[in-house]
């Protein structure tokens, strides 16, 4: 039984929600202050992967990084990084892929808190940021939790987007959504088993976490 | 010495009303603010404080603009460095009371001598939510006066306090306001509860 498939998907979904919690932090924290037109049309290009079916996104990330042309030949020519059929290309997939799902619940939590919690802090002269790190994050945790685990979850069951800009090369960019497939398509009914196992306990455990985490009262991971 | 001259337009619920103040406030001096609800005291004390950037007009605090629209100098709250006690508290959750302290200033004696004048000693590990309001009020004081402010603003500061509570509290402020040489604005429905807190009057709307 090759397991490489579930630690490629482990580590896929590791990497992609660590860079996400670094992406997502700041962009949640700008989109959750104010409202202005430009706002809406960066939140609605986040919230797209949530609408979009995977196979277009990943069409359009297979063409828009095609090392044959524009952006993918540039960053092929010039960095020597290739994301078609590549680890790195997977993890670009899945962090646009599962944005909305980092983002989403740290932005609705941060408008929730109360204005004064902010204010409070800048009267003790507290800098935005000493604000952000000191104050207004530590008061999110639920839903920093929650949005890590549905990025980490969301990430785990990608099949579409990865399929279209990794392809499905063996200890590459063969993770465990596309290896069930692949396995039913060879009529191996058991190795599509064990592989869809795996996901299904990890996820629940997961949630089950989240659930534990947050006392059963606070926020559930569906809303 | 504080000099304010303010207009700012307010939604109220008849429509929209105009907040005119111009007034100076003396430093070290106390001025107790009422009016009617919606007439604007809150929103005067979040202009001063620089929550609140108004339409017009000028703030300037012992010699230094804070606010001057028309050159459109507009200091940041964190700088003004104004104390402030907000009308609903918000004090951190994820704080104890010592950590709300602690995250204003870095003096453990200041710390101690203000937990004794809030009567707080004994709940030092507690977070908001396990203190009465009372005590979540007396901590809002404590916490804004732990930054020594030389401007402090107060949002209806004793609306949850027993009458010997806030007597005694009044008394431990004078002594402590006139200490630190500071100027107060003190928002309050009710004038009579500021009884021992004498200085100037201001009535909004």
């Amino acid at each position: 039984m090759d397991l490489t498939p579930i630690w490629l998907t482990l580590k896929l979904a590791g990497i992609t929600t660590f860079v996400l919690l670094a992406i997502g932090l700041p962009v949640a924290r700008w989109l959750s202050r104010g409202r202005s037109f430009f706002k809406i049309i960066i939140e609605a290009i986040i919230t797209m992967p949530l609408v979009l079916p995977p196979s277009v996104l990943g069409f359009y990330l297979l063409m828009a990084f095609s090392p044959r042309q524009g952006v993918g030949k540039w960053l092929h020519d010039v960095f020597d990084i290739q994301f078609v059929f590549s680890f790195q290309g997977l993890v670009l997939a899945s962090v646009i892929y599962s944005m909305p799902f980092m983002i989403g619940p740290i932005k609705s939590a941060l408008q929730q808190l109360p204005v004064s919690l902010s204010e409070a802090s800048a009267s003790l002269g507290k800098t935005r940021w000493q604000t952000f790190i000191h104050v207004l994050l530590p008061n999110i945790k639920p839903s920093l939790l929650t949005a890590m685990v549905l990025t980490f979850a969301h990430t785990l069951g990608e099949f579409g987007v990865v399929l279209m800009i990794g392809g499905n090369i063996p200890g590459v960019t063969r993770v465990a959504s596309i290896a069930v497939y692949d396995s039913v398509e060879q009529m191996d009914y058991h190795t599509a088993n064990v592989y869809s196992l795996i996901l299904f306990s990890v996820t629940f455990a997961l949630v089950i976490a989240v659930f534990v985490f947050n006392k059963y009262n606070a926020k559930s991971p569906l809303t | 010495m504080i000099t304010v001259a303010i207009g700012h337009k307010l939604n109220a619920y008849n429509g929209q009303q105009l907040l005119r103040i111009r007034q100076d406030f003396p430093e070290g001096s106390i001025t107790r603010i009422s009016g009617p609800s919606g007439a604007g005291k809150t929103t005067f004390l979040k202009i001063i404080a620089g929550f609140i950037r108004p339409d017009k007009g000028t703030i300037i605090a012992n010699g230094i603009t804070w606010l001057d629209t028309d050159a459109h100098i507009s200091v940041p709250p964190e700088k003004r460095l104004a104390g402030f006690v907000f009308q609903g508290y918000a004090l951190f959750p994820n704080m104890t009371v010592q950590q709300h302290l602690e995250y204003a200033t870095s003096d453990p004696a200041w710390i101690n001598r203000l937990l004794k004048m809030g009567k707080l000693e004994t709940f030092t590990g507690q977070k908001p939510a396990y203190l009465s309001g009372g005590q979540q009020q007396r901590l809002a004081i404590l916490r804004a006066l732990a930054t020594r402010p030389k401007l402090l603003l107060m949002d209806e500061p004793f609306s949850a306090l027993d009458q010997p509570m806030r007597t005694e509290l009044i008394h431990e402020l004078k002594l402590l306001f006139k200490e630190l040489g500071t100027t107060v604005l003190i928002v309050s429905h009710y004038p009579q509860e500021l009884e021992g807190l004498s200085g100037q009057d201001l009535v909004i709307g």
